[in-house]
């Protein structure tokens, strides 16, 4: 399992009301749930869908890998979402099909496993004094005023506001381009953790900037 | 820093400020994002449906790679 990936966005709430399942929805769980060789069979089918959506999400995601690890990533990936779709099967309701709610799984996964692929010989920042620079990025000649005078606003706001950690999720995500679930791996965090540091952050930003008259 | 050196105004205070309105966690948007999805490909109001998603999906850059994915396969494959 790609610590961190399906793993990090365990679910707040079950289902609340049941639909009725479609067809095919209702033919993978009897399969599915059954047992012998017509479980492995639905097994391996279903491995076989994930394998392909996982290969999109590589492809699509992982430009710059080899091809190879490509392969090896959706592979790995669709293991794992086999593993976590067999575990959560009861919380499915039908509520959409059988196949787009598996698919989340595999693409998550994909997804997650690019990410860190291509940051894991990549130095991640850390620095929350990295804000510091957006200061001078107001006296830029090219910027125009009105942004200018933004940034500077923001940068004042991350100095008065922010807790160092918030300022490093900040300068992280929002400055840096570093994904959040590369930073969830270093940091022994999860996405869902992060992105409420960054949201907790950006809520006090908007709340200096509106005291000190900015209407966004 | 990278990508935000030649962000206009609009796109600096997207980017550092997040989206104005309530959104959902990234629990909560991935516990129903195939049914947003469905409904999206539906032509049904998934805002509507599904308050403090699209929020979400603005302010979060790997749940919303998760969504666009998502869609297009769902798009795709059906």
């Amino acid at each position: 399992m790609i610590a961190g990936a399906h793993s990090s966005l365990m679910s707040l709430s079950r289902p609340t009301h049941s639909t009725l399942l479609d067809d095919d929805s209702r033919v993978w769980l009897e399969r599915l749930r059954g047992d012998g060789a017509e479980r492995d069979r639905a097994h391996a089918q279903l491995h076989e869908l994930l394998v392909g959506a996982a290969r999109f999400e590589v492809r699509r995601r992982g430009r710059g890998l080899r091809p190879s690890d490509l392969d090896d990533l959706a592979r790995q990936s669709a293991d794992d979402a086999l593993m976590a779709i067999l575990a959560k099967l009861d919380e499915f309701r039908g509520d959409s099909r059988f196949t787009t709610w598996a698919y989340k799984f595999a693409l998550l996964e994909a997804a997650v496993a690019v990410r860190r692929r291509a940051w894991q010989d990549r130095e991640v920042p850390l620095d929350s004094d990295h804000w510091a620079l957006l200061a001078d990025r107001a006296a830029t000649p090219d910027q125009d005023a009105e942004t200018g005078e933004l940034i500077g606003a923001i940068g004042a706001a991350i100095e008065a506001s922010l807790t160092p950690h918030q300022r490093r999720i900040l300068v992280a995500v929002t400055l840096e381009d570093v994904p959040i679930d590369v930073l969830a791996e270093r940091l022994n965090s999860t996405r869902g953790a992060l992105y409420k540091t960054l949201h907790d952050a950006r809520r006090k930003l908007r709340a200096r900037l509106a005291e000190k008259g900015f209407d966004l | 820093m990278t990508s935000h050196e030649h962000l206009d105004r609009d796109e600096l205070s997207a980017r550092m400020l997040g989206p104005r309105e309530a959104e959902v966690t990234c629990e909560q948007c991935f516990e129903v994002l195939d049914r947003y999805v469905e409904a999206e490909l539906a032509g049904a109001d998934a805002e509507r449906l599904f308050p403090g998603l699209g929020p979400h999906l603005a302010g979060c850059p790997a749940c919303r790679e998760d969504h666009e994915s998502l869609r297009d396969y769902a798009s795709a494959t059906s």
